[in-house]
């Protein structure tokens, strides 16, 4: 399949400085959204993303391991996201480039900054045994905000997931009890292009904007920040996005 | 957070630092000879050397972008620079400091000038006490003009962060592992423009408008050391 | 009417302001908001209402006319590829690889130029795709055998060249080398006294935008 054409490219940069989308959104509006649990019968939680044309899938598996040296009390949380190649013909096979570890470490973050996850609660025994949570991110097509969708994704897969139970160092997978999730970050990415902001910025989009940043908010704090892709913004605009996102997050939790 | 440490003592840091105060700085530009540029960049316990290389050729063809060349920048962590050794190779952490380095710089540079070509920045992290990815950034800028690429300015990074509920400027050791906001900002003092920005940890808008401000001061005293380090050039090269 | 902010000769930093107001913004500077900003770590030169700025160092990239010297990389069917130490290879097409008729059924492509040799060349045609067209049609250009080759920055050409080419004929004319300069900052040197000539070049690319660098070269070449 053919890379993206200047003339997408610039059908698109016209449109948003002409205050439209070229999919005929306003600026400030997500393509449309459908989230779906329970997709993948052996994960303990999964849910799958569907924004626009962007779909992805996320599982949440639980395993037993040994804790982190400076964290022995504490379980495991662990974010990761794979880029196949049937998502995009610019996908190769392969470890993770930079685009997927910068998806699964924003991620990652979200969910950790905030302690969305009780992680001293997933302690088996002190520096031996501890819960691992993995979060595992699987991107089925890729048409742009690949963030947005992930995230919605991670926060959805883990509220549904049950947690297994656990006896005599085996994990016990038919027995399970509700997962305990104390938070719900939910990331939304903002574009701008001269001063005009969008919001769930589409594939062609993501090529042409001067630069975004995925925000991501609880119901009340703002736990983290990523720009992304080339160009710059100004203290004053930032501050702006911030709010912007704020105000739009709270659509995408109606999902959750 | 942890409870038995006392960061912040009579408005004085660990260190003795106020609230606002960057560590102490050291910058140099021009210290390896194989490389089309190079810099160097201390701030505090925190080191790091930065080559240029390019513009050049860009492999894989596919990679190359028809009316624009492109930076790709490789952040890495010598496997001394740590207190328990860094295996060797790039870590999922250097891959995306790698990829918002290359956001960060990007937008500076004159890259329609070099269709298909790449600018290739190397960040080797001597030694590590926090703020890597800001060291890094201001040594790759030096790197950067020291090469003699075509810019509409600098880059300049550091961090700002939140200990005990209060706003800090650059974050150090222990500042670090125990604060509750850790946010690297980069930019270009001249027009204001904030070309890289990440941030974890728990805040709201008028506590990150209190560490913006922080940061870009901070931002305004690591440009002047990146100037001085750069002028010295004219001089050196006996 | 517009301002300079700088003297001439000053050292700049990419983004500073060197002169403000209706004033041309030339080589190695651009113009955003009225303001003229050097791009180049360099030295600022003031000419009646022209800014420009001499970049203290920085890589190739190739323009139309310039002379550049050149290593032939790649041979196809009807043309060479030629390295110039830029991201851009040139292409030299059969029928601008001389001034003489090649006929291919007598001759193959590497008996005129084989991988590895070294040409004088120009550059005749460059797109905005930076597709680099090749010539050996002037008389000037010509294959280089023997002698030695130099890599200096590019942008101390200008200086190794100097004013009506004085600072190149100074050196020719103390060594009794013969010299060949590319535009893309490699050097030919061949005969004479060789190895003074090569100090003397490298000398000029060393301290090339140092004052009194005439004075300093010819310390050098009174060696003889």
């Amino acid at each position: 399949m053919m890379e993206i054409t200047e003339i997408e490219e610039e059908a698109a940069l016209d449109n948003i400085k002409s205050g439209e989308r070229i999919d005929d959104r306003d600026l400030k509006e997500f393509r449309d959204i459908e989230v779906v649990t329970g997709v993948a019968k052996k994960a303990e939680g999964s849910a799958k993303v569907v924004l626009g044309d962007t779909k992805v899938i996320v599982g949440v598996k639980f395993g037993l391991g040994e804790p982190f040296p400076d964290t022995p009390d504490e379980g495991m949380l662990m974010v990761n996201a794979e880029l196949g190649p049937m998502a995009s013909p610019d996908f190769e096979s392969g470890p993770p480039g930079k685009d997927a570890t910068e998806l699964a470490r924003v991620i990652d973050r979200g969910l950790r900054e905030c302690e969305a996850i009780p992680l001293e609660e997933l302690c088996i025994e002190e520096g031996e045994k501890v819960w691992k949570v993995m979060v595992d991110i699987h991107v089925l097509d890729h048409d742009g905000n690949l963030m947005d969708a992930s995230a919605l994704g991670a926060i959805k897969a883990l509220k549904e997931a049950e947690m297994p139970g656990y006896e005599d160092g085996e994990v016990l997978r038919d027995e399970g009890e509700d997962f305990e999730v104390l938070k719900t970050p939910i990331a939304c990415t903002i574009g701008k292009v001269d001063d005009k902001y969008i919001v769930d910025p589409g594939l062609v989009e993501e090529e042409v904007v001067d630069g975004m940043v995925t925000v991501t908010w609880t119901e009340e704090e703002l736990c983290s920040l990523q720009k992304r892709g080339n160009g710059g913004f100004q203290k004053e605009e930032l501050l702006e996005i911030f709010e912007l996102a704020k105000e739009k997050s709270s659509e995408l939790r109606k999902f959750i | 957070m942890s409870e038995d440490k006392e960061l912040l003592k009579d408005g004085k840091r660990i260190d003795g630092r106020a609230k606002d105060e960057l560590r102490d700085m050291e910058a140099e530009a021009g210290i390896l000879k194989r490389a089309d540029g190079s810099g160097y960049f201390r701030m505090g316990g925190t080191e790091v050397i930065a080559s240029v290389f390019g513009p050049r050729e860009l492999h894989p063809k596919h990679k190359q972008k028809p009316q624009r060349g492109i930076i790709q920048c490789r952040y890495n962590l010598a496997p001394f620079s740590v207190d328990d050794r860094k295996r060797p190779g790039p870590s999922r952490r250097g891959k995306e400091i790698g990829k918002v380095a290359e956001g960060a710089l990007s937008s500076i540079v004159f890259l329609e000038e070099f269709p298909t070509a790449t600018i290739d920045v190397y960040m080797e992290v001597i030694s590590a006490d926090a703020g890597t990815r800001c060291v890094a950034l201001n040594a790759g800028a030096i790197a950067l003009a020291d090469a003699g690429i075509p810019m509409k300015g600098l880059i300049s990074s550091c961090a700002a962060g939140k200990i005990e509920d209060t706003p800090v400027l650059d974050l150090k050791g222990e500042e670090d592992k125990d604060g509750q906001v850790d946010l690297p900002i980069a930019m270009n003092i001249e027009t204001g423009e904030i070309t890289l920005l990440q941030m974890d940890g728990m805040t709201d808008i008028d506590e990150m408008d209190k560490m913006l401000d922080l940061a870009i001061d901070g931002c305004e005293k690591v440009a002047e050391k990146q100037r001085e380090a750069l002028m010295e050039t004219f001089g050196d090269k006996k | 009417m517009g301002k300079k902010l700088v003297e001439d000769k000053s050292n700049v930093l990419p983004g500073d302001v060197i002169a403000e107001g209706d004033i041309l913004s030339g080589r190695g500077t651009y113009k955003e908001n009225g303001k003229v900003k050097s791009k180049v770590l360099g030295v600022a030169r003031t000419k009646k209402n022209r800014m420009r700025v001499i970049p203290l160092s920085g890589g190739y990239i190739p323009q139309e006319g310039d002379n550049v010297i050149g290593k032939i990389s790649g041979i196809g069917p009807s043309h060479w590829w030629v390295e110039l130490d830029s991201p851009y290879d040139g292409y030299l097409s059969l029928a601008e690889g001389s001034d003489e008729f090649i006929d291919l059924d007598e001759t193959e492509l590497s008996d005129v130029y084989d991988i590895g040799d070294m040409i004088y060349t120009e550059v005749i045609k460059v797109t905005s795709e930076k597709d680099v067209k090749l010539s050996m049609q002037d008389r000037i250009c010509k294959k280089l055998t023997g002698g030695r080759i130099i890599r200096i920055s590019p942008s101390k050409v200008p200086r190794l060249i100097g004013k009506g080419g004085s600072m190149v004929e100074m050196i020719k004319d103390r060594t009794d080398s013969r010299i060949i300069i590319g535009q893309n900052g490699i050097v030919w040197v061949n005969g004479g006294d060789e190895d003074l000539a090569v100090e003397a070049v490298k000398t000029v690319d060393e301290r090339g935008h140092e004052r009194g660098l005439t004075d300093k070269v010819e310390k050098i070449l009174d060696k003889r």
